[in-house]
């Protein structure tokens, strides 16, 4: 029997991904409509159950308004994150845009086109008022590259394909940089190490082999899991490979 | 200039949308062993004939490919993929192999060559293919005599292993160790010599007097070894080529727990006497003893680091047996391990950044590594009873030994040697033609 990890660093806990989901949940609390959109269709299949489900969230709201049913459970988590974190001013103004929301989906069911448009522009000028984006601020939103959770799907691909070459000496730098130019499918169609000079230096024969293995996880992957939109954001992509957390457990 | 201004303002006020490159961190990625094929080595019919009347085996091609795949596979880094899935066949030594064939059954890389006779030599060629990249890793040839064959798989190995995992591999070694014979309370100990995958066995002495904790010098060449020649017990030197021995230094009591330096110069031991012992040296060019510890404890299994500026050993001068560290001189003793329980064995590694150690605690006892600081203890595997850790010459694989518990009648008893990588998860039981004990890992032995 053995007792690998017995004495290991908490190779497992790595700070930098919770502060990325917290980013993440105020970008993904921003558009309700589609998650509107969603609950609608549903409400068009059972219309009449649907209102009967959903008629008792005025009661509740009335008695303990903390406790609103919100069109969909991760909206309600992500709300729970915010209230923990978050001042509760924004809070509140996001709870009144979602049950006000509610209620109208509730009373006219069948002018779905004009209630998503309305929650759209809504929301994003309640967003605007309670944090006062810049013009900066909104180009950056734009400019930044994938989503986290596009980002996560991209990651979680590339680390089942990527067989890390397990006698590299851990106390050197391990991170091999490579540029990919990509299809809108995915498929690479370049792709260049950024370091290539030191694949020969004497003493680094460990870069050649951990660069290798970077580039046959990236051939092994392909067509990568690229998100089905916004082409222009991810045709060049950079993956920093290191293999540092990996080998020092 | 009108023109010039006419850009300058489209230029200024046109609307660009640039997209900053976006970066992702790749750190996690799998441990599973690489899919690889080894494709059996072809062989001319002409040299087959020839290997089989001189080495009495049919085809030398398929068989050091196989010893090439058992190692592999042996490493746990590679999972050499089953000959039944190939579709194309060996005879490909000098050909572009057919790479989707290999990426259809998900092979990453592949080892391909051809053996032939040549000159009454045996000549092997070998190529590596990352079949992903459809590209050509390495290309080596290796001539020897023919009995030499088995060396060649191991040597094949080792340079597919370099390339492919960045470190120098451990396959073209030998391992010398304690072979036992005969009930528990009459145990008869034979020093014994092997390759690393247990083949090629041999028995270096006759089993008269009792031996224990063999170990190599650096060119594996020479071993030093505790002899209980006419009862008492002594660190001897023997020379494998040439068979002769000698008494290591003339010292009035016990000397045990022998071991080299790293440049082979030295052998530093234990020595034991009115209850208590220290660590000596003693320089094997001019014979001069020099005293290292000297405490009123237990001071014992000294072994040296890479560099031979540091000597790890094992002391009971805090109340319990526990590891030091100390200047190769004997200065600025240092306590490593605290955790609980008992430690002896330290074995410091050959790539200089972990000690291995056995240790005992609450009647168990575990296979184990630690930092040379004493940080980052890991205990590997734990059993009834094992000890003596002994290091592959990379760094990466331990060899030791277990023993089983008798029944109650007294029988049942066994002692095996075991290895197990750095990661724990690799534990295999080494193949000995008896019960064996106290292993040491020679060095390459193609270096």
């Amino acid at each position: 029997m053995s007792l690998p990890f017995l004495a290991k660093k908490p190779i497992d806990l790595p700070p930098i991904v919770s502060v990325e989901l917290i980013q993440i949940t105020e970008k993904t609390n921003i558009p309700f409509a589609p998650k509107a959109k969603k609950i609608i269709e549903k409400v068009k299949e059972k219309e009449k159950k649907l209102v009967s489900e959903q008629a008792p969230p005025k009661k509740v709201k009335k008695k303990k308004p903390d406790a609103i049913p919100l069109p969909d459970e991760k909206v309600n988590k992500i709300e729970k994150i915010k209230d923990e974190k978050q001042n509760p001013e924004k809070i509140d103004n996001e709870v009144k845009q979602v049950s006000e929301f509610e209620k109208k989906e509730l009373f006219d069911p069948n002018n779905i086109a004009a209630l998503i448009d309305k929650s759209k522009i809504e929301s994003s000028e309640v967003n605007k008022q309670s944090k006062k984006v810049t013009q900066d601020q909104e180009r950056n939103v734009e400019v930044t590259g994938l989503s986290l959770s596009e980002e996560d799907a991209l990651k979680a691909q590339i680390f089942g394909c990527w067989s890390i070459p397990l006698g590299l000496p851990f106390n050197e730098n391990l991170l091999v940089r490579i540029r990919l130019q990509l299809d809108p499918d995915g498929s690479v169609t370049k792709s260049e190490i950024l370091d290539h000079a030191r694949m020969n230096k004497p003493g680094q024969g460990f870069y050649k082999v951990l660069a290798e293995s970077a580039l046959r996880a990236i051939k092994l992957c392909q067509p990568l899991r690229v998100p089905t939109t916004g082409y222009e954001r991810w045709k060049e992509l950079q993956l920093n490979f290191d293999a540092r957390e990996m080998l020092e457990g | 200039m009108i023109k010039k201004l006419f850009y300058l303002v489209l230029f200024i006020f046109l609307p660009i949308k640039v997209f900053a490159l976006i970066e992702i961190d790749i750190t996690r990625g799998n441990l599973d062993p690489l899919p690889l094929a080894v494709s059996p080595l072809s062989i001319d019919d002409l040299s087959k004939k020839e290997f089989k009347n001189i080495v009495k085996i049919e085809n030398i091609g398929s068989e050091i490919s196989n010893i090439v795949e058992n190692n592999l596979r042996t490493s746990g880094l590679f999972n050499p993929l089953s000959k039944d899935a190939f579709l194309q066949a060996p005879d490909i030594a000098n050909l572009k192999p057919r790479f989707e064939d290999w990426r259809l059954i998900k092979a990453q890389a592949l080892i391909t060559g051809k053996v032939s006779y040549i000159n009454e030599k045996l000549r092997v060629e070998f190529r590596l293919w990352d079949v992903l990249a459809a590209k050509e890793m390495m290309a080596l040839a290796f001539t020897t005599v023919p009995s030499n064959w088995r060396r060649v798989g191991h040597i094949i190995t080792d340079k597919i292993y370099e390339r492919l995992t960045g470190e120098k591999g451990y396959f073209d070694t030998r391992i010398i160790y304690v072979a036992e014979e005969g009930p528990k309370t009459k145990r008869i100990k034979k020093l014994a010599i092997m390759d690393q995958d247990g083949f090629n066995n041999k028995f270096l002495t006759l089993g008269n007097e009792l031996v224990l904790t063999p170990r190599f010098n650096p060119t594996s060449q020479m071993v030093t070894y505790l002899s209980y020649f006419k009862n008492l017990p002594r660190v001897y030197l023997l020379d494998i080529e040439t068979g002769t021995q000698e008494v290591v230094g003339d010292f009035p009591g016990m000397t045990f727990a022998p071991r080299f330096s790293p440049n082979g110069k030295k052998i530093i031991m234990s020595f034991a006497k009115d209850g208590k012992s220290d660590i000596y040296t003693m320089d094997l060019e001019n014979r001069i003893v020099e005293r290292i510890t000297n405490h009123p404890s237990i001071d014992t299994s000294p072994s040296y680091s890479p560099d031979g500026k540091y000597i790890c050993f094992n002391s009971d001068r805090s109340g319990y047996q526990q590891i030091y560290v100390m200047n190769s001189d004997g200065t600025n003793v240092k306590r490593i391990s605290f955790g609980k329980g008992l430690y002896g064995t330290p074995v410091w590694s050959p790539r200089g950044d972990l000690i291995a150690f056995t240790k005992l605690h609450k009647g168990k006892f575990y296979i184990g590594v630690m930092r040379v600081d004493g940080s980052g203890e890991r205990l590997l595997t734990e059993n009834f009873y094992q000890e003596a850790p002994s290091w592959s010459p990379n760094g990466r694989v331990l060899i030791f030994y277990r023993e089983t518990k008798t029944n109650a009648k007294g029988e049942g008893f066994s002692a095996k040697l075991w290895s197990i990588d750095l990661t724990g998860y690799n534990e295999r039981l080494v193949e000995t033609a008896t019960d064996a004990s106290d292993p040491s890992w020679s060095s390459l032995l193609s270096n």
